[in-house]
């Protein structure tokens, strides 16, 4: 007897002399290359339908009919959209919400790309301040949103209290019952929050460029910001717009920051697009116009991703 | 009122209409027999009440109805959030207990409970208006009005003595005048106009309708921009400024409690959780004198505006869901706890917290041992209306309580961003595009 050859890629399992090499249907039938594509594409696609597509679809049905928690609703087509336009919360709250994503990313990355840079460098416990500098990207952020708002607090706010009495101030600061620095406030959380991100991202595109360039530039008589600008940056470039696109999707989606810190008050002036939806979606059940006014963040997130992409491709281009 | 007479007058109606043939076999009916009952509720800020719920209720429940009572308890702000995926889902607790005007919003996925309501309107003295009105929906009761949380000012006596006041003002001038001399002795009153869902709303609604504001009208026609809206915000902008702690504006509901305990603030409007607080803290929290502080607090109405002294409570009330399996247990667990008997034992331990929904708990004798919460016994009774007033507080009235439309008017004259003629500008064209 031959001994029978079975396994995808060639492998050969040889049958010993006089037994019969059981090959059952199910592998026969993955050494058909379409078919193993297909059965390892499955629970991936599964769950992208599932979790992603099926709510999403949900949602844009939602937003074109009346519906409210526990009626069926009916097709009003664009009417919800129209009245989210003439909606002065909702106004408020989209452009809020770009004030705060544009703000913080700027922030993060400045941060981020500081803080990468240090890090980049040879000290001693250089591991062990590595992994600390995650912790605000690791704690929960509804924990870490309370003790901001603690910190923050109108009344008890250590900040406040350490301010007066280095005699710094004579009268408390109004973190979060002034509508602009509420807003600040919450740019700072969200910039402490996110920096870890950035900071960690860029590291690791930071070691993966060569030193022998930086090492001919400083022959070259490049002083360290020439060697940053014409090294670094542009070797970091890609990676850079990765991680900003990933913060502003994030960043304008934001919702439980806003949700413990503010509530988005005082006055509305801290609501963001997704806390206002959940006001309307869940806290008053118009599901259909909650979700109208969470859609308007998917042409911009979509613009957002385009440009990327766009950015991306030119890059493999080049 | 003595307990005994109480029960036997209070209970006697429930007990010979619902559940009196189980009382009498001493055994549970045989359609529930190991039926579990799931209910939502929140986590009550007297924790003694909801261990009568697991301690005493589950217990005596499962021996006297046969029911599995499973009680969750979850915070008060989520609970929307519970409501609406379970009535999408179609799947969840077989009771949920919602907060004010939410029957109104959930009326198409709430059974129909008005026979238990009128069996308790009928043997209790009569259920007030106000839970009327947050529970009815076209005349069918979707919502049996479990308890009503009054909300009334606490106050320091001594603080207010200083200054030369015995007795908590009348009106809203006396308390603006008040609140001048209080703020500039560095104890200023304390009061959240933050988007936030308790105290809030019940401190700006009745602060409109004082002055003769309303929202709409009984046909649901915005009504907000009158003279007597504009002038309770100019009243409030000047009584902001001359005598609150202005960090109240970003204040959620517990900010209050911290600042009246730390001895920060004079007053505050509130639930009673201020007091019960001092009360149980023992010498945590002390006078400046030394004296516990729960001996220098007293409670009082609002003050009173042009229209009267004015209220709103916050409600709490129990739906039993459409999609339930176990609906008929459900709304007979609801009847065995409405008994007298039964809901005596969680009205006594909330102290005058919350309250009893019909009057006949005005009589309780439990309102004799502590004069400091007696204004809290008939407190119900200064509530004559609900959000949405002068219509119902129906969908479109909680749409408006929820986006804190009212609230954030005073906000933002208050904190100086608009002019009062303008926000009562602003709140008329979002009240206009909900009513509309």
């Amino acid at each position: 007897m031959k001994p029978a050859v079975a396994g995808a890629g060639g492998a050969a399992v040889a049958a010993l002399p006089g037994e019969r090499l059981v090959v059952s249907r199910w592998t026969r039938l993955l050494e058909n290359q379409r078919v193993l594509a297909v059965a390892l594409l499955v629970p991936g696609v599964a769950i992208l339908t599932i979790f992603i597509a099926y709510p999403f679809v949900m949602a844009i049905w939602f937003s074109l009919t009346d519906i409210s928690v526990g009626t069926a609703g009916k097709f009003v087509g664009a009417d919800n959209f129209k009245k989210a336009f003439q909606d002065t919360i909702f106004q408020t709250a989209f452009w809020n919400t770009c004030f705060y994503t544009f703000w913080a990313t700027v922030f993060k990355l400045a941060l981020g790309m500081w803080l990468a840079l240090l890090l980049n460098r040879h000290f001693r416990f250089k591991r062990m301040i590595r992994a600390w500098m995650l912790l605000p990207f690791i704690i929960p952020t509804v924990l870490s949103t309370f003790a901001w708002r603690w910190m923050f607090d109108p009344t008890f706010s250590v900040i406040n209290w350490v301010l007066y009495q280095s005699g710094w101030i004579s009268d408390r600061l109004p973190f979060l019952s002034n509508g602009d620095w509420a807003m600040w406030c919450a740019i700072v959380v969200n910039t402490w929050r996110g920096t870890p991100f950035f900071a960690i991202t860029l590291l690791a595109g930071l070691q993966t460029i060569n030193p022998d360039l930086h090492e001919a530039a400083a022959l070259d008589g490049a002083n360290a910001w020439n060697r940053f600008w014409h090294v670094t940056w542009p070797l970091l470039l890609p990676v850079t717009l990765v991680v900003v696109v990933f913060s502003v999707i994030q960043t304008f989606s934001d919702f439980q920051l806003i949700y413990v810190l503010t509530g988005g008050g005082p006055a509305n002036s801290t609501h963001l697009v997704a806390t206002y939806a959940y006001q309307l979606g869940v806290a008053s059940g118009l599901l259909g116009e909650g979700a109208a006014i969470s859609l308007f963040m998917f042409p911009v997130l979509c613009l957002v991703v385009w440009f990327q992409l766009r950015y991306l491709k030119r890059m493999e281009g080049a | 009122m003595k307990r005994r007479t109480f029960l036997k007058a209070a209970g006697a109606g429930v007990t010979a209409v619902g559940i009196e043939g189980i009382l009498t076999a001493h055994r549970a009916p045989a359609f529930a027999q190991g039926t579990t009952v799931h209910i939502l509720r929140w986590n009550d800020f007297v924790p003694a009440a909801d261990k009568i719920w697991r301690e005493e209720f589950v217990p005596v429940t499962a021996k006297v109805l046969g029911i599995k009572l499973q009680v969750e308890t979850i915070n008060a702000n989520d609970i929307p959030a519970r409501a609406t995926s379970a009535i999408q889902s179609g799947n969840g607790p077989d009771i949920i207990m919602v907060l004010n005007n939410y029957p109104h919003l959930y009326a198409a996925s709430a059974v129909d409970v008005s026979d238990i309501a009128e069996e308790v309107a009928k043997t209790q003295g009569g259920i007030y208006p106000a839970s009327q009105s947050l529970n009815k929906v076209g005349g069918q009761w979707v919502a049996m009005p479990w308890s009503v949380v009054p909300a009334l000012v606490a106050y320091r006596k001594s603080w207010f003595e200083t200054i030369g006041v015995k007795e908590f003002p009348k009106t809203w001038a006396q308390y603006h005048e008040v609140g001048k001399k209080l703020k500039a002795a560095k104890r200023p009153i304390g009061q959240t106009l933050g988007n936030t869902f308790g105290d809030a709303p019940t401190f700006t609604y009745p602060l409109m309708w004082s002055y003769g504001g309303q929202e709409v009208d009984a046909k649901g026609k915005p009504m907000v921009d009158s003279k007597e809206t504009v002038e309770s915000v100019r009243f409030m902008t000047q009584f902001w400024k001359d005598a609150h702690d202005e960090g109240g504006l970003a204040w959620d509901d517990t900010n209050n409690n911290r600042a009246f305990l730390s001895g920060e603030i004079s007053a505050s409007l509130n639930g009673a959780s201020i007091y019960v607080a001092a009360l149980n803290g023992g010498d945590k929290f002390k006078t400046e004198k030394g004296q516990p502080l729960h001996t220098d607090i007293q409670h009082a109405p609002l003050p009173a505006g042009p229209k009267g002294v004015q209220a709103y409570h916050t409600a709490f009330n129990h739906m039993v869901m459409k999609y339930s399996k176990n609906q008929k247990a459900a709304k007979d667990f609801l009847r065995w706890a409405h008994t007298a008997s039964n809901y005596e034992k969680w009205f006594v331990v909330q102290k005058g917290f919350a309250t009893g929904i019909a009057r006949d708990w005005e009589k309780h004798e439990m309102w004799a041992k502590d004069p400091v919460m007696l204004p809290f016994k008939t407190a119900p009774n200064l509530q004559k209306q609900a959000m949405g007033f002068a219509g119902p507080p129906d969908k479109r009235a909680a749409e408006a309580w929820n986006k804190y439309i009212i609230t954030v008017m005073y906000a933002q004259a208050a904190s100086g961003k608009m002019k009062p003629e303008e926000s009562v500008k602003w709140a008329a064209g979002e009240l206009a595009k909900i009513y509309t």
